[in-house]
């Protein structure tokens, strides 16, 4: 009787998976980068050939403004959330396990309930009909005329509002870890509380707060559904001109260029990360600490 | 030691944040004006004649049939990628970790761009199917996730003493591992599941005509118009949702993510 090996049972497992994988997520993102060096014909569609005409065309006024307002934007609305996290983070980390566990809880929720749902609530709070307006007016803060829709500002706030659980979480892991016996050392030492802080608190929770920022910057840097509901023709996103490219002017070349822009947003932190997680790994070995 | 005032502060704040604006989601699905900005008494008519939109149990219907079949393709997928970079720590099984959590790491649009794409290139026309695929896809690494997360505490003796006593490949799949292994994966297809209901982004890109999910639907409900049946369609949606994480929840001990 033949038993099959681990070798056989590893391909076994490992095949099917890889192999849907390749196909609907190696290719397709190959071909969209591949996309990008096609010529467009004059009503849509493809052409023959490879042209650099594409590439090129992203060196434009209005594509470098729409970049530089697309890094803007989610850079702002990362910034925001990470303020907000570092303290909730630490807050909960100090928490009795059961209140860790409920608050963990109430931040994770929305997070579950639907995307769209929670970018409409905010749409209708912020509609000139909207609770909000008319909270703010009937408390004289704001004038009858202004508007809240369509602003970036309100914009960078759903932002915030949908991706803070991102950010919270792997700041509260990474706070749970931290002994607080160094913090008040610290302070014996003579730090202030502040100083003790941003010395000791922050650099030990570094990791914490790059996760927080790769989880924040990834979705917002391809945001479109939020400024598509929220914005307004100021506050135009990569992701919205990609979709734009691709159904009403249907030039797949142009979209799959932006996207190549959009991809190399993503991918650039991504290699940074890594190579300052390798370097402070090289740093420790030389301090034989672990 | 002093009591964290600030960030105790900041913590209620954001929690206020999260929560005010659903809230007022829900007490509006309650209004009978059409207008949310003032109160006009309690009603129920905008969940009546959400229950009469024929359009929308359509939508629901293929919300569900996305829903379900991608997460059962996704769960078992997921979970042998998850048991097999667990049991082979080999060069091949690091190129499966990698590519699985890449998928996680693309933002939306790009993977939206990329499937329409895909099957434009191959000439699949745009329908239920293309959105099955899209969603599995991206629900593989949520499922790997969750189960190799369990599988970090894991006994591997049990798996090579009922070797050791002569117990099959197939038995100890079906007697040990799947078994042992249920509620994470379990709570990985719910996850998976939650997550294919909900998607917009990815699957605007490959919805064909009548192929409307939910989330689609009511995407175009709000564009053209808001009309007060979207609160109430919202609201049912978001206590669904709930249900969903609280259920999840007690099935792993351990939070999930």
């Amino acid at each position: 009787m033949s038993k099959p090996g681990p070798r056989s049972l590893e391909w076994g497992l490992t095949l099917p998976p890889l192999f849907w994988l390749t196909l609907f997520f190696v290719v397709p993102t190959a071909i969209v980068l591949l996309y990008a060096f096609k010529p467009t014909e004059l009503y849509g569609g493809i052409g023959e050939g490879w042209t650099l005409e594409t590439i090129r065309a992203l060196f434009t006024r209005s594509t470098l403004i729409l970049i530089y307002r697309t890094l803007y934007l989610s850079l702002t609305a990362t910034l925001i959330c990470l303020i907000l996290a570092v303290p909730m983070g630490f807050y909960i980390a100090r928490q009795r396990p059961k209140v860790q566990q409920l608050l963990l809880m109430l931040v994770v929720l929305p997070f579950w309930s639907s995307f769209i749902v929670r970018i409409y609530a905010w749409k209708s709070l912020l509609h000139p009909e909207g609770m909000l307006k008319q909270l703010l007016v009937y408390l004289h803060l704001v004038s009858e005329e202004t508007v809240f829709l369509y602003h970036p500002w309100a914009v960078i706030l759903v932002m915030v509002y949908v991706y803070i659980p991102f950010a919270i979480l792997p700041i509260f892991a990474a706070a749970q870890k931290f002994d607080e016996q160094v913090f008040e050392a610290a302070m014996d030492l003579g730090m202030t509380r502040l100083k003790a802080f941003f010395k000791v608190f922050l650099p030990s929770i570094k990791n914490g707060l790059f996760g927080a920022v790769l989880l924040v910057l990834i979705p917002t840097l391809g945001a479109y559904v939020i400024p598509d509901m929220i914005g307004g023709p100021d506050t135009e996103m990569l992701g919205n001109k990609i979709v734009q490219k691709t159904f009403v002017d249907r030039n797949i070349p142009a979209a799959a260029a932006l996207s190549g822009v959009l991809f190399l947003g993503v991918f650039l932190p991504l290699v940074f990360q890594s190579l300052v997680q390798k370097r402070q790994g090289q740093t420790h070995t030389v301090k034989g600490g672990h | 030691m002093r009591r964290p005032r600030f960030s105790g502060f900041v913590s209620i704040a954001v929690l206020l944040f999260l929560y005010i604006p659903i809230l007022i989601l829900i007490i509006s699905s309650f209004n009978a004006s059409r207008f949310g900005g003032e109160w006009e008494g309690f009603s129920l008519r905008w969940y009546v004649r959400l229950f009469q939109d024929r359009e929308i149990w359509h939508a629901v219907q293929n919300t569900l049939i996305v829903g379900v079949t991608a997460t059962v393709i996704s769960t078992v997928l997921g979970s042998m990628v998850a048991y097999a970079i667990f049991r082979f720590k080999s060069y091949l099984q690091k190129i499966s970790f990698l590519l699985t959590y890449s998928t996680l790491i693309l933002p939306e649009v790009l993977m939206g761009m990329s499937m329409l794409l895909l099957f434009m290139t191959l000439f699949v026309p745009l329908g239920l199917t293309t959105i099955i695929i899209t969603h599995t896809t991206f629900c593989i690494a949520y499922v790997a996730l969750v189960v190799l997360a369990r599988l970090e505490h894991f006994n591997i003796d049990v798996i090579e003493a009922a070797q050791d006593v002569g117990a099959s490949l197939t038995q100890v799949a079906f007697k040990i591992v799947i078994p042992m292994l249920m509620p994470a994966i379990l709570s990985g297809a719910l996850l998976a599941f939650t997550i294919s209901i909900d998607d917009y982004i990815i699957t605007s890109f490959v919805v064909g005509p009548g192929s409307s999910t939910l989330p689609i639907h009511i995407y175009g409900m709000i564009k053209f118009g808001a009309t007060p049946e979207v609160n109430a369609l919202s609201t049912i949606l978001i206590l669904i949702t709930f249900f969903l994480a609280f259920f999840t929840q007690s099935l792993t001990k351990e939070s999930v993510v």
